[in-house]
């Protein structure tokens, strides 16, 4: 066994740990309080509970197939979160060409080209190249109704649930001095980090959240459970630095950013459903709602966690 | 081998329905349990009665068979292969001028030999703007003659997005399937009232938003 694989398996022995005793409480207080299935918040607990197993299994196997098990995993995820994305928009049949390519031929080609490692094209395909084809393809239909909100529409959808998941494997592509051969550890540190980050939030808020942050936006959020959850995450954070390429203090600091990048994309992702009138994204991951429910947070602070890390650390 | 290729080709129909569409059941008025029923639905697309057949239990699944229109699903040997072997469908002439059995008739059958079947009642796929075309006489016919099932309205919603009029690829979507309370014919009630009170019960479980967010 090499050493990316020791380490790999520590974190997970952790993260077993954890969940072994989240399951054991969510069981006990399910026993105890809520044998018949009625007590809502707890039954939530343990949906989340699991859906947090079936995640880490899954993350597991993709991290055994390599970089191809990883660049699966995580077009899948953007292929679930597009398609839950697209239900929501206003686009009409003049989008449907541009909406089958975005699923068919630009989320494949983002993930092939992030496979291949060149780095000048896949951080530029959706950006540059889908920007300016897509409202052609829209545009040749000629149906003006909404045009432009239509067009921004599919950008955007695009650019959250491809572009910028597609920055979590792109980690992968890094060339870290000393780091050789380790990359897949700074994606397990990502997403581990925000996630917690994310449970964490939910953990304080639930024990000690009394101010509101934003009522309008997501009334659960407060501001006891945002600075508990971010504080505590980031040091654990920074207790994963001999994960990393970094020192204690970098992991502690890139954990700081990539948790209030993961809040704020929870805000962003929040106004969206509040304008659309819808409570969860889908209803794919029991007790969590839809994909993006679940990755917003991901999603927002990979392509930040990239360029620092990419900025800082290659040469 | 037949039954086996069709059994494959079902199964990889239902994988490819929830790929494109991720489809949820939503049981309003009624519970997934055995039972023989009628389920009438909306018609946009070819792929209604796939999606409804999704969202069943398998249970169920096996002795639900969709009614549809001959013309098209005797036009071509793999619409036939999926019509009648995949999906048991029970395929009607929709043309009273060559017809050679009452559909009404032929739908009876199936049901006495045990089967729910899917019908359409608006008799042709909706593609215009309107939200539900004038449903046709046989669902009133049908329920008349077999007074003892159940008729189960079910509202697809998003699948005319999926797959609009005249386009070739699907676009992924997440499409629902709501089915809603039971209707049986009084025993005095009108053909035009019925056919009514079971368009609303349908419209009725159409999402306030429309085939916007599911």
């Amino acid at each position: 066994m090499n050493a990316v694989q020791t380490d790999f398996l520590w974190l997970l022995a952790g993260i077993g740990s954890i969940l072994i005793v989240a399951s054991i409480t969510g069981y006990l207080l399910a026993w105890k309080y809520s044998p018949d299935g009625s007590n809502e918040a707890i039954e939530n607990l343990n949906a989340r509970i699991e859906a947090w197993w079936l995640m880490v299994i899954l993350l597991s196997i993709a991290f055994l197939g390599g970089k191809t098990g990883v660049l699966i995993l995580f077009a899948f995820c953007s292929f679930a979160a597009l398609r839950e994305f697209a239900t929501l928009t206003n686009t009409r049949q003049a989008d449907h060409v541009a909406l089958v390519g975005a699923f068919f031929v630009v989320l494949p080609i983002q993930y092939i080209s992030i496979g291949t490692g060149w780095y000048g094209f896949y951080s530029i395909f959706i950006p540059v190249w889908a920007f300016l084809l897509m409202p052609i393809a829209a545009a040749i239909r000629g149906d003006t109704n909404q045009f432009l909100v239509r067009v921004a529409e599919t950008q955007w959808a695009l650019m959250i649930c491809v572009f910028c998941a597609s920055h979590v494997p792109a980690l992968l592509n890094l060339e870290i001095e000393g780091y050789e051969g380790r990359n897949v550890l700074l994606i397990a540190f990502l997403v581990v980090v925000v996630q917690l980050s994310d449970v964490l939030q939910y953990v304080w808020g639930k024990l000690f959240g009394k101010t509101k942050v934003a009522p309008r936006l997501s009334p659960s959020k407060t501001l006891e459970g945002l600075v508990g959850g971010i504080a505590s995450a980031t040091l654990i954070g920074a207790s994963l630095w001999w994960l990393t390429p970094f020192t204690p203090l970098e992991a502690g600091a890139l954990s700081l950013v990539i948790t209030v990048m993961g809040f704020f994309g929870g805000l962003v992702m929040s106004a969206i459903k509040r304008d659309r009138g819808v409570k969860d994204w889908g209803h794919m991951i029991a007790g969590h709602g839809g994909f993006i429910d679940r990755l917003d947070s991901v999603v927002f602070s990979a392509p930040v966690f990239f360029h620092l890390v990419r900025f800082g650390w290659t040469p | 081998m037949s039954t086996f290729l069709a059994g494959i080709v079902g199964s990889a129909i239902l994988v490819f329905a929830r790929f494109i569409t991720a489809v949820r059941g939503i049981w309003q008025g009624i519970d997934p349990v055995v039972g023989q029923r009628i389920y009438f639905a909306n018609h946009s697309s070819h792929g209604d009665f796939v999606l409804i057949w999704t969202v069943l239990p398998p249970r169920l699944r096996r002795g639900t068979r969709p009614v549809a229109g001959a013309d098209y699903w005797m036009a071509s040997w793999l619409k036939r292969f999926i019509g009648r072997d995949v999906f048991k469908a029970v395929l009607i002439d929709r043309n009273p001028d060559t017809r050679t059995s009452d559909p009404v008739d032929q739908m009876a059958e199936a049901l006495d030999s045990g089967a729910s079947l899917i019908v359409f009642p608006e008799g042709t796929r909706n593609t215009t703007e309107e939200v539900l075309l004038d449903f046709k006489s046989g669902l009133y016919h049908l329920a008349k003659k077999r007074q003892e099932v159940d008729l189960v309205p079910v509202w697809i919603a998003n699948l005319n997005r999926v797959m609009p009029k005249g386009e070739r690829f699907p676009v992924p979507l997440i499409c629902t399937v709501t089915f809603g309370e039971p209707l049986k014919v009084g025993p005095k009630e009108t053909k035009a009232r019925f056919l009514k009170r079971a368009e609303k019960a349908l419209l009725a479980l159409r999402p306030e938003n429309g085939d916007g967010p599911q």
